[in-house]
């Protein structure tokens, strides 16, 4: 178990420009009750993946209002990690046979981090399954623990779950993305939204020559309708059927479409969607398929912008934050019902949702008939999003929760 | 300007929202989760939403009615509940009876419709309020107006909308103060009069700063 150190702060008076001085003002009023009082956020991993880019900008804005919290990885061996990425699978839906040994080596390494850290801050936040078994180190008569789910429990594996559910009933309460993923607790269950960072490379305003610049690396052309779809190369965000839906637009619109997601060479799975993908483009010079570096925000960023409507045809999604993403640039997004999308894209007030090929396909061609009613659609999309996505509201959510906890609510 | 003896006090407020146990996939089973759920989920999805997505202004009004028309396809439903106005009431029960009764009339008259399976489920959740002083109370016009200015959306539609459940009283925080505690009651009634459905809470309180500047220039 170790600390992550944090390195950027990021002044409030920055956030205040872009949200208004009030709005920081309500979080000063909210965190003094909150000042000198201990918080921990445990989590599996200080890199990569959504949690850890989420508690790498919270952690800078505690600070910023005064807030005394800390962040610590929990440590394990491969044989750990295997055994809580089949957890991952399965409680996504995918089949999974367990072998006993598996929730003993589960136990163990959380047995093993218990013993490295007091655990002793008045408010545990615990997030995901891997650290679940720690709430076995809660003090007797002590603080307050509360368990963070960000995946999708929506069609759990039973087996997986049944063994996870003795430790998440023994919380004080549990939060989920989306009404769809909560179980059937004794504890109160609250909504969280994951949030974007509208500071962060991949959300703050570019200059028009780098979005320039980024089109013409990637040969597109800027003065021909983009639609464009940001995610990893994975069956679940349903590329190929993105290729498709395009095909019905590019009868009626001279359009192309961008499929752009992380480098699939460390991703066997990853890889051969991508040939699926390669496949389905069929060599069409209006189908740009774009293996981004791992780490690539400013890219994202200028396609983002640069798009005339944004795509996320999932089947499945745990929140799909690239929606947010999309929104905050006040751009009209497609996209599928599901998940936690319905909440960042309300139909017809902040974007367009689909259920299938076609769907999306008549969606896309409507907005490209409507540049009215898109630009609208992005302009609530942007204010829902400054309402409800951003990172200052998140903080305010967990200001909250620790002000109800204490109270005993 | 007039000094009230008990001054004003803005309040900070945030909400945490709560999921319930109950969820409706057919409008029958709408109008069951609608009589069985608790006044704070009542109060979530008509008061609540309304404030967290007030930059709607165009046919944004309760959550009943964004599923009526998004998920069940039933616009005609969905017109009549969006139609249902939150400042009509000053009690959750009287609120929750009309609710049930337009989705219960609904169903009856539509029988093939009240149990075909929408695209996505309601999922009943409730709010969890906590509410803290902001630390300026005040005693003046002069002092109400700074206060107003300075106030998050939530705490502004905390005072300006959900306070009628809460006053029990067809008015709101700030009416209730500038009539009972100023003597200006028809400034306070005109504030009482600001439409929230076809406002932002931007455009509210901005409309809100100008009648109080027209007041004190009268003064």
């Amino acid at each position: 178990m170790s600390e992550v150190a944090i390195a950027t702060r990021i002044p409030l008076h920055d956030y205040a420009a872009l949200l208004g001085e009030e709005e920081i003002d309500e979080l000063r009023v909210l965190a003094k009750p909150l000042r000198g009082r201990s918080i921990e956020m445990i989590n599996s991993t200080a890199v990569g993946g959504g949690v850890a880019e989420i508690l790498n900008r919270l952690l800078p804005l505690a600070e910023e209002l005064e807030l005394d919290m800390r962040w610590d990885v929990m440590t394990g061996g491969d044989d750990f990690y295997n055994v809580t990425k089949s957890f991952h699978n399965a409680l996504h839906g995918a089949p999974y046979h367990p072998d006993p040994k598996d929730f003993e080596i589960f136990l163990a390494c959380n047995e093993r981090n218990r013993a490295r850290l007091p655990l002793d801050a008045e408010f545990m936040i615990i997030h995901d399954p891997q650290p679940a078994a720690l709430i076995d180190g809660r003090p007797n008569g002590g603080n307050h623990w509360a368990w963070r789910c960000h995946i999708d429990l929506s069609h759990p594996n039973g087996v997986v779950w049944n063994f996870l559910d003795k430790f998440v009933a023994r919380y004080e309460a549990a939060m989920f993305s989306s009404p769809e993923f909560s179980r059937n607790l004794p504890i109160p269950q609250y909504l969280f939204y994951p949030a974007i960072d509208p500071l962060s490379e991949k959300n703050r305003d570019l200059d028009a020559n780098f979005i320039a610049q980024t089109l013409a690396h990637y040969r597109i052309d800027p003065h021909r309708p983009i639609l464009t779809q940001i995610s990893r190369f994975d069956r679940l965000k349903d590329p190929v059927g993105v290729i498709r839906a395009y095909r019905i637009v590019k009868r009626y619109f001279d359009c192309q479409v961008v499929l752009a997601g992380g480098s699939a060479s460390d991703d066997p799975e990853g890889a051969v969607v991508l040939q699926e993908v390669l496949r389905e483009a069929d060599g069409d010079p209006d189908i740009h398929v774009i293996e981004l570096p791992a780490w690539a925000p400013l890219e994202v960023n200028a396609l983002q912008r640069a798009s005339t409507i944004v795509i996320q045809k999932s089947l499945r999604e745990g929140f799909g934050l690239t929606v947010s993403e999309a929104l905050w640039k006040k751009k009209p997004v497609v996209a599928s019902a599901v998940g936690g999308i319905p909440v960042q894209v309300i139909h017809k007030h902040t974007g367009l949702l689909a259920h299938s090929v076609e769907g999306t396909a008549y969606q896309i061609r409507f907005l490209l008939s409507h540049p009215e009613i898109a630009a609208k659609l992005g302009e609530h999309g942007h204010k829902h999003v400054k309402e409800n996505f951003l990172i200052t509201q998140k903080l305010k959510r967990y200001m909250t929760l620790f002000l109800a906890m204490s109270r005993g609510s | 300007m007039n000094t009230e003896q008990k001054p004003f006090e803005f309040f900070t407020v945030a909400h945490l929202t709560r999921i319930g146990n109950e969820s409706a996939g057919t409008l029958t089973e709408l109008r069951s989760g609608m009589r069985h759920c608790s006044d704070a989920s009542i109060f979530h999805h008509t008061f609540q939403t309304l404030g967290s997505h007030h930059f709607l202004t165009e046919g944004f009004s309760n959550d009943f009615a964004q599923w009526a028309h998004a998920d069940a396809n039933r616009e005609d439903l969905a017109e009549q509940l969006a139609a249902m106005d939150v400042r009509d009431y000053v009690s959750i029960a009287a609120l929750r009876e009309d609710l049930c009764r337009v989705v219960g009339d609904y169903c009856d008259s539509h029988k093939a419709f009240a149990s075909q399976e929408a695209l996505e489920r309601f999922y009943f959740c409730e709010s969890v309020e906590v509410r803290l002083p902001f630390g300026l109370p005040a005693a003046t016009l002069d002092e109400f107006r700074e206060g107003i200015s300075h106030l998050s959306h939530a705490s502004f539609y905390f005072h300006f909308i959900s306070s009628r459940m809460r006053l029990q009283l067809q008015t709101n925080d700030f009416s209730h103060w500038l009539a009972d505690g100023l003597g200006l009651e028809t400034l306070a009634d005109e504030v009482n009069h600001i439409d929230i459905y076809t406002n932002t809470l931007d455009s509210a309180r901005d409309e809100m700063l100008r009648l109080i500047d027209r007041e004190r220039r009268k003064a």
